[in-house]
């Protein structure tokens, strides 16, 4: 476990060329630049763009339109195959991604997982988030509780989900539970259960773990917005003799709309991608799984390329509406702003 | 102004540090023309491994914690003569993560490849280099022509193999059964029996867990292979995993409904840790641990299993843990082992991989790693007396026997989109409820047209 720096100096030395080859990089644009005759505005937004502008189109563009390519083709990319990929998904019933209500147990399907993902992380989370920092608004201990609530955004994914999965652990009636959970319902007397087995339930028990990290940021920007609330706005209130349920919901709640939909939003794209927590606990196993987890899986582990990238793309389409409806937020509030 | 000047000056600094690094770069080149220590009495084995000195090789494999160390120390002395640098690193994600190496072009020289499936795919893609001659004349003259059938596609060898696993074990507790006075059962029927009997005994008979990370299920795909191979013998097991019949055919439904009788039966399973339903949620690691604490009577698992008893677990006839041969259900089908391995494909073709290829292919390495404990190989040149563990030299009878009925794991065999998918969620789920039916229904649909 002992980090050992001279075996490790081959990745270190690495790790200083790059960090020199960016600074002369960065150094060399700067120089040409510095020279370049006349016009100069124009060459140096040019210049200063490119190498963002290039690692997005080697990052983003082209992998992004590769895999609407792939989507459209065989397991091995050989062939096109037309829309038989997506005809796969919503007819096959082997694909598992509509709810299947005739079988034993109930298959609830990867499209309705991720709905209810989808539905309920950004709500919740919100939710919490807003609840929490109201509550704790202007109180002795603010910054500390908000730390609290804070932390488990500093969490990785993966390692939330092995933290949780200790938590949900199960152990035979009569013997020492090791997970938290159990071992509060054996305390209180009942029988422990195998929370991640059973669904609908198993999923509700993953979507805790992403609420957990999400409502400390939902609560930070929340938190900032509320202190932004102009005071003599509060004032006038008061003095108008509003009770707190009031003061909540028409004072609090418009003044931070935006930053409301903003962290909805937020929060909305991140649980369309959510795939390390299902990974880690269950493997998308028990009816868990979700879009990005039968991605992954069909890409890389079944050697269906064509149907991985069907799912990838699928994604992409339930996020635009999302992005486009930020965008044209965004858009209006910078018209509001310059009138 | 002063911006300007400043500006200058950074961009100035920014081209020297470049100058700088160019020439550092030049003079980097390092001598690799000794030879190591070859000469030395020590290295005498490995004179044949000549002018690799000072290369790298990476090697990615399954194989991690514990034992990824002990291989290590199995080919260090090869390293130390030859001046060979070996650079070894284990994944729990193997073969998703392996594929994605390669796809973007960050393959490692050598790879330990458990499925001859995924061997054949890297083959296929062109992404495989073929064995070359030493690697392939040292794989030949030690391995049996079974083995290498499944490190061989399209008439070529890609992978020489490396470690052997035989699966067909079923781990038990010799105290416990002399405490009780149970014999080991050499019959399908004996061993129900004595199932039975545990039960009458207030014993859970059986255990197991079938949980594993990204690959969860696994471990009963291994029990329906080795009782479809014990009921209709090694052609019909031939026949479907290449598909020549479907997975849903009759004979399967049987072999998977025989699996039932035992892993689904609530009387039978899950001794120490719960239901049948906890087979699901149990890792296979800790599937197998309760036979220690006599909380369960039998737990079906491979040679390896030997590893993951908990420290002081003494594994012998006499010990706290031993494993019999899983019973054959009709004698007149033969003696039948269903077993796995690895085997080591080369991305790259420089010497030094190739030579170190052919090494992990040799007597050498097969005795030196099993010094060490805990490993076993169908190496021929693998001498017994180095296997320490009973239990291995057990499993090295049965490979090296010429008269047992071997057969690799199916779903290693079978396309990835089965093997290393729909089999192991449709196992998963028939533990967790699903029918016999409707389980093998869905996996025929999914295997690939």
């Amino acid at each position: 476990m002992n980090f050992d720096f001279t075996a490790e100096a081959p990745k270190l030395m690495m790790l200083l060329y790059g960090v020199i080859a960016f600074a002369a990089v960065v150094g060399l644009l700067l120089l040409v630049l510095d020279v370049l005759p006349a016009r100069k505005d124009r060459w140096i937004a040019l210049g200063l763009l490119a190498p963002a502008g290039l690692l997005l189109l080697v990052g983003l563009i082209v992998p992004a339109i590769r895999t609407m390519v792939l989507a459209f083709m065989n397991a091995d990319s050989s062939e096109f195959v037309g829309l038989e990929n997506f005809g796969w998904m919503f007819t096959d019933k082997n694909s598992g991604m509509l709810p299947d209500f005739s079988s034993d147990p109930v298959q609830y399907g990867v499209l309705l997982s991720t709905l209810l993902w989808v539905l309920l992380v950004p709500t919740v989370s919100t939710a919490v988030g807003l609840v929490y920092a109201v509550m704790v608004d202007r109180a002795r201990f603010e910054s500390f509780a908000k730390s609290l609530v804070f932390m488990p955004m500093a969490i990785s994914f993966v390692g939330a989900g092995i933290i949780w999965k200790f938590v949900y652990e199960y152990r035979q009636e009569g013997t020492e539970q090791i997970g938290l959970l159990n071992q509060f319902v054996v305390a209180l007397g009942g029988t422990p259960q195998q929370w991640l087995l059973d669904g609908p339930w198993n999923t509700l028990f993953l979507i805790v773990v992403l609420v957990w990290i999400q409502a400390g940021f939902a609560m930070v920007v929340l938190s900032a917005a509320i202190k932004a609330i102009p005071a003599d706005i509060v004032e006038a209130a008061r003095i108008d003799g509003v009770t707190a349920w009031q003061m909540f919901w028409r004072v609090t709640i418009p003044s931070i709309r935006p930053a409301l939909v903003v962290v909805l939003v937020t929060i909305s794209i991140g649980t369309l991608k959510v795939f390390d927590i299902v990974r880690t606990m269950t493997g998308g196993q028990f009816g868990t799984s979700v879009v990005a987890n039968e991605m992954y899986t069909y890409s890389f582990r079944a050697d269906e390329k064509g149907k991985g990238a069907a799912l990838a793309v699928l994604l992409f389409l339930f996020v635009i509406p999302i992005v486009i409806y930020q965008v044209r937020l965004m858009r209006r509030r910078r018209l509001e702003g310059a009138r | 102004m002063a911006s300007h000047r400043q500006r200058r000056l950074l961009a100035f600094s920014g081209a020297v540090v470049m100058a700088l690094t160019v020439a550092a770069c030049g003079g980097g080149e390092s001598d690799n023309t000794s030879e190591g220590k070859l000469d030395t009495p020590e290295c005498a084995a490995y004179k044949d491994y000549t002018g690799i000195s000072g290369e790298t090789v990476t090697i990615y494999s399954p194989i991690r914690d514990a034992e990824a160390g002990l291989l290590e120390d199995a080919w260090k002395t090869f390293a130390d003569c030859t001046g060979v640098k070996i650079e070894y690193e284990g994944s729990g994600e193997f073969e998703a993560q392996l594929k994605v190496r390669v796809e973007g072009g960050d393959a490692p020289d050598l790879a330990f490849i458990p499925q001859p499936g995924l061997l054949e795919f890297f083959a296929k893609g062109g992404k495989l280099k073929a064995a070359g001659e030493k690697t392939k004349a040292m794989a030949t003259q030690n391995f049996s022509p079974d083995w290498l059938k499944y490190g061989t596609v399209n008439g070529s060898l890609y992978g020489a193999p490396l470690g052997a696993n035989v699966k067909s074990f079923v781990w038990y507790s010799p105290s416990l059964f002399k405490e009780k006075g149970w014999k080991v059962p050499t019959t399908w029927d004996e061993m129900i029996k004595l199932s039975d009997t545990m039960v009458a005994a207030n014993l859970k008979p059986w255990c197991a867990g079938i949980g594993s990370q990204d690959a969860t299920g696994w471990p009963a795909t291994d029990w329906i292979e080795d009782v479809l191979l014990r009921e209709q013998g090694p052609d019909v097991y031939d026949q479907w995993v290449t598909h020549a019949i479907p997975f849903n055919d009759p004979r399967i439904v049987s072999a998977t409904d025989r699996v039932g009788s035992i892993l689904k039966n609530e009387k039978y399973v899950n001794g120490g840790i719960g239901g049948v339903k906890s087979i699901a949620t149990t890792t296979f690691q800790d599937g197998g641990l309760p036979v220690v604490q006599k909380k369960c009577g039998m737990h079906r698992q491979a040679s390896f299993y030997a590893n993951q008893w908990p420290k002081g677990t003494k594994v012998a006839e006499d010990g706290d843990a031993f494993a019999f041969y899983l019973p054959a259900i009709d004698p007149a089908k033969g003696k039948p082992v269903l077993g796995g391995g690895e085997f080591v494909g080369a991305f790259t073709d420089t010497p030094a991989v190739q030579a170190v290829q052919t090494y992990l292919a040799s007597p050498d390495f097969a005795n030196s790693r099993a010094k060490l404990n805990n490993w076993i190989s169908a190496n021929k040149g693998l001498d017994v007396a180095n296997v320490s563990n009973p239990i291995d030299k057990v499993a090295v009878g049965i490979l090296q026997d010429s008269g047992a009925v071997f057969r690799f794991d199916g779903s290693d065999l079978m396309p990835a989109a089965v093997g290393a998918n729909s089999f192991w969620k449709g196992m998963t789920n028939w533990i967790n409820g699903t029918d016999t039916k409707a389980t093998l229904d869905f996996i025929e649909g999914t295997w690939p047209k």
